[in-house]
């Protein structure tokens, strides 16, 4: 067990120096830029959890991001690199949206999880495709998966301006049916807190699950550490690819369905944004791992939530993508933390 | 302190101790080689052979101790310095470019110009005027891909004189040459040494040591047990200094009793990677109760032949037949649910997870057994009680199943895929190279098992490039040479020259006729 929680632990470590480091280079190109870092830190931090409003929007950016983030988490579990979150996302909104209209006369118990079982089977056969062609056909996942958001987002746009457009001409589809939507804890003024997020804390758990207690999870798990030793195990490659792939497309799709049926309560073409693609970045400083995960989508949904506040404050938002992209660096380029890490434990013993 | 004189000593190290994290490598290990001597150091995998060459190298720099060349103190803190101190080191993985030529791969880094250009007709004339002095012979136009092994690792050796290297160091040179290569390598040696080098053979074959050199350090666990002369000492000593007990080299074994036919192989013809054949039509047979060994080179079809034959590799034509069931086209799965086992060529790709615990590790393979799953969920108790068990039974170092793979030593990995393997009962074991790389004492145990696995009625497909392993296991001895079998004989009635004869492409009835 001690050689888990050291693992365990450098891998915290490593996100939470890449988090700190981005501060503070953040905070030398806010003093060359003329600007007060503490100010600019105290109006983010403000921006993000200072009023109820601002915690409940915090955590409703956090809720699909978590949901993106697990996905392409999973994904990267079994080896692959689903870049096509954002279509999965598409596709399963679309889809969710769709059957919603089509529940009304269902009671909520059942139409609720009619429409999530429709949202989530649009992104997992969705990301099933470039499942399949990588298995299969030896098509790269990554090329496949952005062709394949391209895809989506033209049939979304063709949808909802045409066979699935709601009156009055908009890009838009209509509303979904009152028993498909998710109900508000609280309302603040005009931000709502949705019971969505329990879609996401739910999803945690039950990816954490999967990856750490079920046989799928060692075949998945197998497959993406050395698929050699996976086939000499017996373990079918091609069914896992396909079969992660669909899983982590669920995720996505079911990141789609909560914005349909606890935000919007309809598609439009603007809602997958691009939590898809934020997803790689919340997976890769979550470590690939559920909790932390979830910890990263709190990062990023703070300093987006907070990043007005600092605007206001006068210190340019897009300083929040540095820091972003340099947590991403850094996280991705963890030698770089190690080696300064391991350094130091040198000169300690000199 | 005082002063010593180590003049008649081409290398002397002093005091060397190197840590790694959590590893002592080697503690104050004092190493004297005399000049013009041939010099073994012998020891079990992990004892530090390899990093303390690789401090005479420069590839590692010591924590402590000194180093001296020719009696006087070096630095050496690359492998520059140590081209400069004229010390050269020939790798076990040898370092060449398959595409290039034999007199593009020695002068590369040190290429004669004329001018701007690269002088090829002078680098030509340089190199053969080298391998006619030390009699090693190879055609400098050759690419480096078409050669065979033996001759690769001459261009290596070359490659080490070009750059006036006095002082060569051999890392496990023989591992993969065959008995007359290995032959042609020690006159090499031998004629080096007369013309005045020094030379360091890390090796773990201890008849190889007893055959050619002058004397011997031997390590265990990072320090030096032993300083012989070779003339001194036997085979049994050194064994018995690298593992610190009494060991059997040879194993122990009654005769065995073949029962029915369990596998077997008709004219078989598989591909390798790049779609050229490597097994071309090949037959041949495992009976329960016998160790059929399959003798040969590495990269004569060994692999693709395992491979087909467990399920790994596609076959173009011909018949895989076990328990009577034609399995050809049957999933690695399923064969092994039908009692197929495999003990895979290698380890760290095909047998073990690195990322994975040992516990996980020993049921790879079993994972959706109803033993360990109820179809969803894995029985983690389960899992763990029975993986206990086996790290007892095997003696699995350290014993303890939360280990991640990559974290076990060769031999331990080992042990935990041999553990797995038997574990689950076979009735066939396809074994490959199954001690390659493991100490003295690892040996002694995986060889003790796969007899005892023989003993309880197993029939055993045993693949080695270890001709010694291949006599002292097997029942029948088949060679194979470029994807055909050249003959089948058994050890009593064979001799390893007459077995190294058809692994270098000759047939067993040509050889016999010819005697």
């Amino acid at each position: 067990m001690n050689i888990k929680k050291y693992l365990l632990n450098e891998k915290v470590i490593i996100s939470l120096f890449s988090v700190l480091i981005s501060l503070v280079i953040a905070a030398i190109v806010m003093i060359v830029i003329g600007k007060n870092p503490l100010v600019a830190y105290a109006a983010l931090f403000y921006g993000a959890f200072g009023t109820k409003e601002a915690i409940i929007d915090n955590i409703m950016k956090a809720s699909p991001l978590i949901l993106t983030g697990l996905a392409v988490g999973f994904g990267f579990r079994a080896g692959l690199f689903n870049i096509g979150a954002n279509g999965q996302v598409i596709i399963g909104a679309l889809l969710s949206a769709y059957v919603g209209t089509l529940v009304g006369a269902y009671p909520f118990f059942l139409s609720i999880p009619l429409v999530m079982i429709a949202g989530m089977l649009g992104g997992a056969a969705w990301a099933a495709i470039a499942g399949w062609l990588k298995a299969y056909r030896g098509a790269h996942e990554v090329i496949t998966t952005i062709m394949l958001n391209y895809v989506a987002t033209f049939i979304a746009n063709y949808v909802v301006n045409g066979p699935f457009q709601a009156p009055g001409g908009v890009p838009k589809s209509p509303s979904i049916a009152y028993s498909a939507q998710f109900p508000n804890i609280m309302s603040v003024g005009a931000t709502s807190l949705s019971t969505i997020i329990f879609v996401s804390l739910a999803a945690i758990v039950v990816i954490y699950v999967i990856i750490q207690r079920t046989t799928i999870g060692y075949e998945v798990k197998a497959v993406g550490f050395n698929p050699y030793a996976a086939e000499y195990g017996g373990i079918s490659i091609g069914k896992n690819v396909v079969l992660a792939m669909a899983i982590s497309g669920a995720l996505a799709g079911l990141a789609g369905t909560t914005q349909v049926v606890g935000v919007y309560g309809r598609y439009f073409g603007a809602l997958s944004g691009s939590m898809g693609f934020d997803g790689i970045t919340i997976a890769l400083i979550g470590q690939n791992d559920p909790i932390g995960i979830a910890l990263a989508a709190f990062l990023i949904s703070s300093i987006r939530t907070g990043s007005n506040q600092m605007q206001i404050a006068g210190v340019p938002k897009d300083l929040v993508v540095i820091i972003q992209g340099i947590i991403i660096f850094l996280v991705a380029a963890n030698r770089i933390i190690k080696t300064i890490r391991i350094r130091k434990r040198k000169e300690a013993e000199a | 302190m005082e002063k010593v004189d180590y003049s008649k000593y081409a290398v002397v190290m002093k005091g060397i101790t190197k840590r790694f994290p959590g590893v002592l490598a080697n503690d104050h290990v004092d190493l004297f080689v005399k000049k013009g001597e041939i010099h073994a150091i012998v020891g079990e995998n992990g004892a530090g052979k390899t990093t303390l060459m690789s401090q005479l190298y420069g590839l590692i720099r010591p924590d402590e101790g000194k180093i001296y060349i020719n009696g006087v103190e070096k630095q050496i803190r690359n492998p520059n310095d140590a081209i400069e101190a004229k010390i050269g080191m020939v790798h076990q993985h040898f370092m060449l470019v398959d595409r290039l030529s034999v007199v593009e791969n020695i002068v590369l880094g040190q290429e004669p110009v004329k001018g701007p250009f690269f002088d090829l007709g002078r680098a030509r004339k340089e190199i053969r005027e080298l391998s006619k002095k030390f009699g090693l012979l190879v055609d400098p136009d050759a690419i480096i891909e078409d050669l065979p092994v033996g001759m690769q690792q001459r261009v290596e050796i070359i490659k080490v004189l070009y750059r006036g290297a006095e002082i060569l160091i051999l890392d496990e040179p023989t591992a993969v040459l065959t008995p007359q290569e290995t032959n042609e390598l020690f006159e090499i040696l031998k004629n080096l040494q007369k013309q005045g080098r020094t030379i360091i053979l890390i090796t773990h074959k201890l008849n190889e040591v007893m055959a050619i050199t002058e004397s011997v350090t031997v390590m265990r666990l990072g320090k030096v047990t032993g300083v012989v002369k070779t003339e001194e000492t036997n085979p049994n000593q050194l064994a018995n200094m690298m593992v610190g007990r009494e060991v059997l080299l040879t194993v122990e074994k009654e005769k065995a009793h073949p029962g029915e036919e369990i596998l077997q192989v008709k004219n078989l013809v598989v591909k390798e990677n790049r779609g050229i054949e490597a097994v071309k039509g090949l037959s041949l047979s495992v009976k329960k109760g016998e160790i059929v060994g399959i003798a040969g080179v590495a990269g004569n079809g060994q692999t693709e032949l395992t491979e087909a034959i467990t399920g790994l590799r596609r076959v173009e034509s011909g018949k895989i037949i076990f328990k009577g069931e034609d399995i050809t086209n049957y999933s690695p799965k399923r064969r092994r649910e039908m009692g197929m086992g495999h003990i895979p060529e290698d380890r760290l790709k095909h047998g073990l997870i690195k990322l994975f615990p040992v516990y996980y590790n020993f049921i790879l393979g079993e994972h959706d057994n109803s033993k360990f799953s109820d179809g969803i969920f894995l029985k983690i108790e389960e899992i763990k009680r029975f993986s206990e068990e086996l790290v007892k039974r095997f003696d699995v170092r350290p014993p303890k199943i939360d280990l991640l793979g990559m974290n076990l030593s060769g031999g331990n990995q080992q042990k935990v895929i041999v553990a797995r393997e038997i574990a689950f009962n076979p009735m066939l074991m396809v074994v490959s190279q199954p001690t390659r790389g493991l100490d003295v004492g690892a040996i002694e145990f995986i060889h003790k098992t796969l007899i005892s696995m023989r003993d309880k009625g197993i029939g055993i497909l045993l693949v080695s490039m270890e001709l010694e392993e291949i006599f002292s296991l097997s029942d029948r001895i088949l060679a194979i040479y470029e994807g055909r079998i050249m003959g089948e004989t058994t050890p009593d009635k064979t001799t390893p020259e007459e077995v190294g004869l058809m692994m270098a492409g000759h047939k067993l009835e040509d050889i016999r006729q010819e005697a």
